[in-house]
């Protein structure tokens, strides 16, 4: 399996998508294109843990955390700014320097992986008990109420520079799709960069890598912090997507949701975990207007059959059965080929 | 002849495990393209002191010097960092990638892209690697990996390279491909050689230092030492 994907791979990946945006207002209906704002908002969850967890072989279990911090750092900031263009930013970049001083002391501090997994879950959860416990008028920044339990209000996407336009669910739905490709394609470019290459190097041997002369602490560092920013990203548009932002964005469950989209699509690709995120999305959330079946306990039922029999993800797995078949078939080519000039030979 | 310039050098260099005294007090010297092989049974300590050179253990005490800079206790990185290629003892490559991504990786972190590109082509033309360029090194042969991992040493360019037992595991024919590309390297880059193989280190070297409990026991031409009769006990394990 080629682990450097190519480039040129991503941006028809990214043409499709944009075929997808183009078509689905008149093929969806209109409350599906609502909800669809925040499935993509989570889709870009599951990418950052692609790239971090796939590419940078760092298993972050609470990539929710930095998703989290996205999302409530966009609702305060866009309370208090009045507009959401600057408080997108600002979200990206609280996700991304808070991942920045977390990961200085796990990596410069040379934690192994599994303790690695381990306190990011845990900051999650703290994150989690501490945003709960932010209930009553005294919990606020600036003029936004944290809101505690109940979470606070997100304020919808708006035109660049003028706060009172507010975007329509469509615009809004445009826009995420717009981010959602942009992201897609920034990671799938940054994986085939240098500093792409020597992060798969350090999943695939960190102490090669560090005799290579490369500093993996810090390259580590960087990919954390990127991936937290996307995740950051995925976290508002969720917020806007929901409207509100509650601690529930901590919990343990949305932590182990990314993680199964990810397993279920495939870890080494970026593409999987994004579609896998819309498929599960809409598997349990129709599941969930039944009485049958629990869907959580489909959700687990996906995940084991995966492990067992799909443990590359449903992506890879594709690729590989038609890079077999094409190789299967330029030997037959080959075979041929050779029958006949020995043929020929004969003659 | 001119005496050309120390570039390694450890001064009462000493590692100890516990009550084990691994590596005790050594005094080591390397001079610009010279040539070393350090040889000794097993638990002499070259390995702990090859890895004291490498970053990969920090010394209890002493220091290493490279290019006179103290660089005891630093990060593998920072000195491979000086332009210093290393080899581990067991193979080690990333295994999930093909052989030319192996080697552009460790040619890219010193040259800029295209360079790298030129430099990775020549590697596999000259070590004849072209059968197995694509190929996931995880799949190779040992020998096959060894090659590889030459050749990240190669593509690189560095000025001094360290090699833990490189023909380890390698047929008669690789050993000698690999002696052949030694002399080759040493052209152009200081080396230093961990090895048990005799045959191969008659082949490439000049001056032989021989480790014995954990120190220098004598630095000389291989003739000399294997006429040595000390010596020899010391290596073979004659015990008279």
């Amino acid at each position: 399996m080629r682990l450097y994907g190519t480039f040129n791979g991503t941006l028809v990946i990214a043409g499709l998508a944009i075929i997808f945006t183009l078509i689905a207002p008149s093929v969806f209906q209109f409350f599906t294109i609502i909800t669809l704002t925040q499935v993509i908002g989570l889709s870009i969850l599951a990418l950052s843990l692609a790239l971090v967890w796939g590419f940078g072989g760092i298993l972050c279990f609470g990539q929710s955390a930095f998703f989290g911090i996205g999302a409530y750092a966009y609702s305060v900031a866009a309370v208090n700014i009045g507009g959401s263009t600057g408080s997108i930013f600002i979200a990206i970049l609280a996700a991304a320097i808070f991942a920045a001083i977390l990961g200085y002391f796990i990596f410069y501090g040379k934690v192994s992986d599994v303790y690695l997994a381990v306190i990011t879950l845990t900051v999650s959860l703290i994150l989690y008990s501490l945003m709960r416990r932010t209930s009553g008028p005294e919990y606020k920044i600036g003029k936004a109420l944290l809101g505690g339990f109940n979470g606070t209000g997100s304020p919808p996407l708006n035109m660049p520079g003028d706060g009172s336009a507010m975007l329509f669910p469509m615009q809004t739905f445009y826009v995420s799709m717009a981010i959602l490709i942009i992201a897609y394609v920034f990671t799938g470019w940054l994986v085939t960069t240098k500093f792409g290459r020597v992060c798969v190097s350090i999943r695939e041997n960190e102490v090669r890598t560090e005799l290579l002369g490369y500093d993996t602490r810090l390259y580590k560092l960087c990919l954390f912090s990127i991936s937290s920013g996307i995740a950051g990203l995925g976290g508002v548009l969720f917020c806007v997507g929901v409207t509100r932002v509650t601690p529930d964005v901590f919990s343990l469950g949305q932590s182990a949701l990314a993680i199964i989209w990810v397993i279920v699509g495939g870890r080494m690709t970026l593409i999987g975990p994004i579609l896998a995120t819309f498929v599960l999305y809409f598997l349990t959330s129709s599941l969930g207007s039944q009485q049958i079946f629990n869907a959580n306990l489909v959700l687990g039922i996906i995940l084991v059959v995966f492990v067992l029999i799909v443990p590359n993800g449903v992506v890879p797995t594709i690729m590989n059965w038609f890079e077999r078949r094409r190789a299967k078939r330029y030997a037959r080519q080959k075979e041929r080929r050779m029958k006949l000039r020995k043929h020929r030979a004969i003659g | 002849m001119a005496r050309r310039e120390v570039v390694v050098e450890t001064r009462n260099l000493s590692m100890h495990f516990g009550g084990v005294r691994a590596v005790d007090n050594v005094d080591f010297e390397l001079r610009e393209k010279e040539l070393r092989c350090l040889i000794g049974p097993n638990g002499a300590g070259k390995s702990t002191f090859f890895k004291c050179l490498t970053g990969q253990l920090r010394p209890t005490s002493g220091d290493v010097v490279i290019q006179d800079i103290i660089m005891t206790g630093r990060e593998s990185h920072e000195i491979a960092g000086l332009g210093v290629g290393i080899k581990t003892q067991v193979p080690n490559l990333f295994d999930g990638l093909t052989a030319v991504e192996n080697l552009w990786l460790s040619s890219r972190r010193w040259h800029g892209d295209r360079r790298a590109n030129t430099l990775v082509k020549e590697t596999i033309d000259r070590l004849e690697l072209g059968e197995i360029r694509s190929s996931i090194v995880g799949s190779l042969a040992h020998g096959q990996r060894q090659m590889v991992e030459l050749g990240m040493v190669v593509a690189a360019e560095p000025w001094l390279v360290l090699l833990d037992e490189p023909a380890a595991g390698m047929t008669d024919e690789e050993t000698f491909k690999t002696a052949e590309l030694v002399r080759e390297i040493n052209k152009t880059s200081a080396l230093i050689v961990v090895e048990h193989d005799m045959n191969f280190i008659r082949a490439i070297s000049d001056i032989v230092t021989l480790f014995h409990q954990g120190s220098i026991f004598m630095e000389d031409k291989m003739d000399v030492i294997s006429a040595d009769p000390q010596a020899r006990e010391i290596y073979l394990g004659h015990k008279t």
